[in-house]
């Protein structure tokens, strides 16, 4: 197909933008929390939730805003996921809520018990997230049953299968990784040594997962790979993202923590690409009747809408940039405990 | 229960309860500025102290209300998809606003603001609390401008038939300035600036009763007493805009709020009373006459429009909006006596001294919650039966492929976990408030003070 870059394509890039943003940063700090429970001193949680203390609340906002931008620039995709998808978005947004209040709570206490379940609902929480999150990108790509008025006419169950939870493993392992990498940057000592022995361990489950769920992928759903056989160069990306995976054991035995997180923080973003490649000009496909899929015009806003929300935007990444790099500049370091911690 | 009642009192159940908090924190946020203005101005750590307790627990309604609020970004598409398909043109890009001008400033510079007191200077400590402040106060610019679109919708056309009917934007700036945008704003705005500050008020008040941190209590009481007396006084006044705005623009929903019948001139303005809608009368009610008439346009020749000139399936359920206005008035007036109370012997110098204004003070804080509470009643109920006013009704906006069975375990558990989360934070807040601030109990010479 001819690839023009109009309005909506614009905004689908802008939305995939936003959740790369997300993923790589929330995605992180998701890691920690998934990591949480294997720390065991009251101390080495604490160095680990404060490692993200200052940033995760920001870091939500990325899913946030794309979800706001996804209502404004394609309402028939927000209306159609969200409510189709209802009782996984029911239960992402109690796990949003348990893990917020639970890093928030934990340390308000100095009692062991409950210190303790919020550790466990912490660590918890953070895992669903990612693993709904990953259900959710696993369905993208086998498409879901949709009726001719863009309603989703399947039920809850039917959005798991085993595609589809390989996917959410796949996210939890992603994030693990990322989140290990992001602990070995934060943290010094013997913390950090576990740490670095984690991060090992992440990549090997991640490869795994990541290598199964290509070849899934490719045999089970090959409309994913159809773009790439059209126009070939875009295999550089496949390419990228596995040399940008490779990097990070490398960098991690040469004491580049830093660049071994943004090593990992590529491989998210072209691992995004990749699959944003491969649905593209769909967002929501339509299985088994294709003709009913949710593409990026006939679920989008009018042009006048996009037209002002690209000017909002391009108004507003400038400042929400300079925020984010200035928040990271002003908490870069080593985590060290204060009285005003977690 | 049908799906319409089930998912509108799961919306109003996670609105209401989300409402607790963001008031708070607006409110707390200019308290905050104005206390960390003052220890830059007079470099006396005593201020810096006095801030950073009201940032824990600023920090405390911030969590919450950031947790409670993702809830209701994603209910619309949720519960409410054939709304949201409908309006996704004009109202998403409202919301989308809201995060980008909005949650980024807050979240980012809320991080500097809890954690960064030793990360950078005073002066970026105060910008970073400042911009906290006006970020909670974005975040409640487009949230009420995408509300005040529902009640008075401007700047779209409809296009398409049907099921494929939506509303698209024609003029952003007429979107944005719709008629009620600016009085609904200011209103919810000084409603917030009430909430934050008897919150300090009332804390305050009652380390004074017992004794305790009353340097620290004498100081937040005084600065919290400007910021409630000028926002009560203002809260009259956008109050009364908002209400003609209400008779021009939303009838129906003025003429609930008064239990106005028949169309009439001079008509009355009732202080209290109990709306049997059956008999179409007030019960027990004390009225003003031609009153109303003359607030909304100076003059009691002014025409009121009846209920019963609205079609019986266009009119919202009468006594519940009364009610809800009536007592949330009352509560507007009784603001303004409390803070011109403290207002006054502070100025006559014995404010101290009034234990049974102290203990007025400390159970005001529940007022503007309750008032703030009612006034969205009033607001979101008096639209009734509609969800867009005039262009798209509440019964007409839910999610096709959501069954009652869903909603019903989502409303539950949502109860459960509200419940199990407001009874934590006022817990925490509890132990917040008994633990005291730090260090401000110390003669000036302990604190380092440069003029000691």
């Amino acid at each position: 197909m001819e690839f023009t870059l109009d309005l909506n394509t614009v905004w689908f890039i802008l939305i995939g933008v936003m959740l790369a943003g997300y993923a790589i940063l929330d995605g992180f700090d998701l890691g920690i929390g998934a990591l949480h429970l294997l720390v065991d001193t009251d101390d080495e949680r604490r160095i680990m939730l404060n490692s993200i203390g200052p940033v995760w609340d920001g870091n939500e906002v990325w899913l946030v805003t794309g979800g706001g931008a996804l209502f404004a620039a394609f309402p028939e995709v927000y209306a159609t996921v969200f409510s189709g998808f209802y009782n996984a978005i029911i239960l992402l947004l109690f796990m949003l809520i348990f893990r917020a209040v639970a890093i928030e709570f934990r340390s308000k206490r100095p009692m062991k018990w409950w210190r303790n379940s919020w550790d466990i609902a912490f660590s918890i929480s953070s895992i669903l997230i990612a693993f709904l999150m990953g259900i959710a990108l696993g369905n993208i790509v086998t498409g879901i049953k949709l009726g001719p008025n863009k309603e989703y006419i399947g039920s809850f169950l039917e959005l798991i299968n085993p595609y589809t939870v390989l996917v959410g493993i796949t996210t939890v392992a992603l994030f693990m990784m990322h989140g290990a990498i992001y602990g070995v940057l934060k943290t010094e000592g013997e913390l950090q040594n576990k740490l670095k022995g984690w991060v090992n361990n992440t990549i090997i489950f991640f490869v795994i997962c990541y290598v199964t769920t290509t070849m899934a992928t490719l045999i089970y759903y090959p409309n994913m790979a159809r773009h790439f056989k059209e126009f070939p160069p875009l295999f550089i990306i496949a390419l990228l993202n596995m040399l940008a995976i490779a990097n990070i054991p490398r960098e991690i035995h040469h004491q580049r923590e830093f660049r071994a997180f943004l090593s990992s923080s590529a491989s998210i973003a072209a691992l995004l690409t990749l699959f944003a490649i491969g649905i593209f000009p769909n967002i929501v496909l339509s299985n088994p009747n294709p003709e009913y899929s949710l593409n990026i015009y006939n679920s989008a806003s009018s042009e006048k809408t996009l037209t002002i929300m690209l000017i909002i935007a391009v108004i507003g990444f400038p400042f929400v940039l300079a925020y984010t790099i200035s928040i990271y500049w002003i908490f870069r370091g080593k985590v060290k405990l204060t009285n005003m911690s977690y | 229960m049908d799906l319409e009642i089930l998912s509108r009192l799961q919306f109003a159940i996670t609105v209401a309860f989300h409402y607790i908090y963001p008031p708070l924190s607006i409110g707390l946020g200019v308290v905050m500025v104005v206390m960390e203005g003052m220890y830059l101005k007079t470099k006396d750590k005593f201020y810096e102290n006095m801030t950073k307790f009201w940032v824990k627990v600023f920090a405390l309604t911030f969590a919450i209300g950031v947790a409670s609020g993702i809830v209701m970004e994603f209910e619309f598409g949720t519960n409410w998809a054939t709304y949201s398909r409908f309006v996704g043109d004009v109202f998403g890009s409202a919301l989308a606003a809201e995060g980008i001008f909005a949650f980024f400033l807050e979240s980012g510079f809320l991080a500097v603001l809890v954690f960064g007191w030793d990360k950078v200077g005073p002066k970026m400590h105060f910008f970073s609390t400042l911009m906290v402040a006006l970020g909670s106060m974005f975040s409640a610019i487009w949230i009420v401008v995408a509300n005040s679109w529902m009640q008075t919708p401007a700047g779209f056309h409809i296009v398409g038939e049907g099921i494929n009917a939506r509303a698209e934007i024609t003029d952003f700036w007429a979107m944005v300035l719709n008629p009620s945008s600016i009085d609904r704003l200011s209103h919810v705005l000084s409603g917030c600036w009430l909430a934050g500050s008897f919150l300090v008020i009332s804390v305050a008040a009652y380390y004074l009763i017992k004794n305790k941190h009353i340097r620290f209590a004498k100081s937040s009481i005084k600065i919290a007493l400007v910021v409630a007396f000028i926002s009560s006084l203002f809260q009259l006044y956008t109050g009364h805009q908002s209400a003609v705005g209400v008779s021009k623009h939303q009838p129906a929903k003025l003429a609930a709020m008064e239990a106005v019948f028949e169309t009439q001139k001079n008509a009355p303005l009732y202080l209290f009373g109990w709306v049997d809608e059956d008999n179409q009368e007030v019960k027990f009610g004390i009225a003003i006459p031609s009153l109303l008439s003359y607030l909304i346009g100076f003059s009691p020749d002014t025409e009121v429009k009846g209920l019963n000139d609205f079609p019986k399936d266009e009119r919202p359920p009468v006594n519940i909006v009364f009610q809800a206005y009536h007592i949330m008035v009352a509560i507007g007036f009784l603001l303004i006596l409390i803070s011109s109370l403290g207002v006054f012997y502070w100025w006559r110098g014995t404010l101290f001294s009034k234990k049974w204004l102290l203990w007025i003070f400390v159970f005001s804080v529940l007022l503007p919650q309750i008032a703030n509470q009612l006034g969205w009643i009033t607001a979101e109920v008096g639209r009734q039966p509609w969800i867009v006013y005039g262009i798209m009704k509440t019964s007409e906006g839910l999610s096709k492929a959501v069954t009652e069975g869903q909603v019903w375990f989502s409303l539950i558990l949502f109860t459960i976990i509200y419940v199990g989360l407001f009874i934590l934070f006022l817990y925490l807040l509890n132990e917040k408030i008994q633990h005291g601030p730090e260090n401000v109990d110390l003669i000036p010479s302990e604190l380092g003070h440069p003029k000691a």
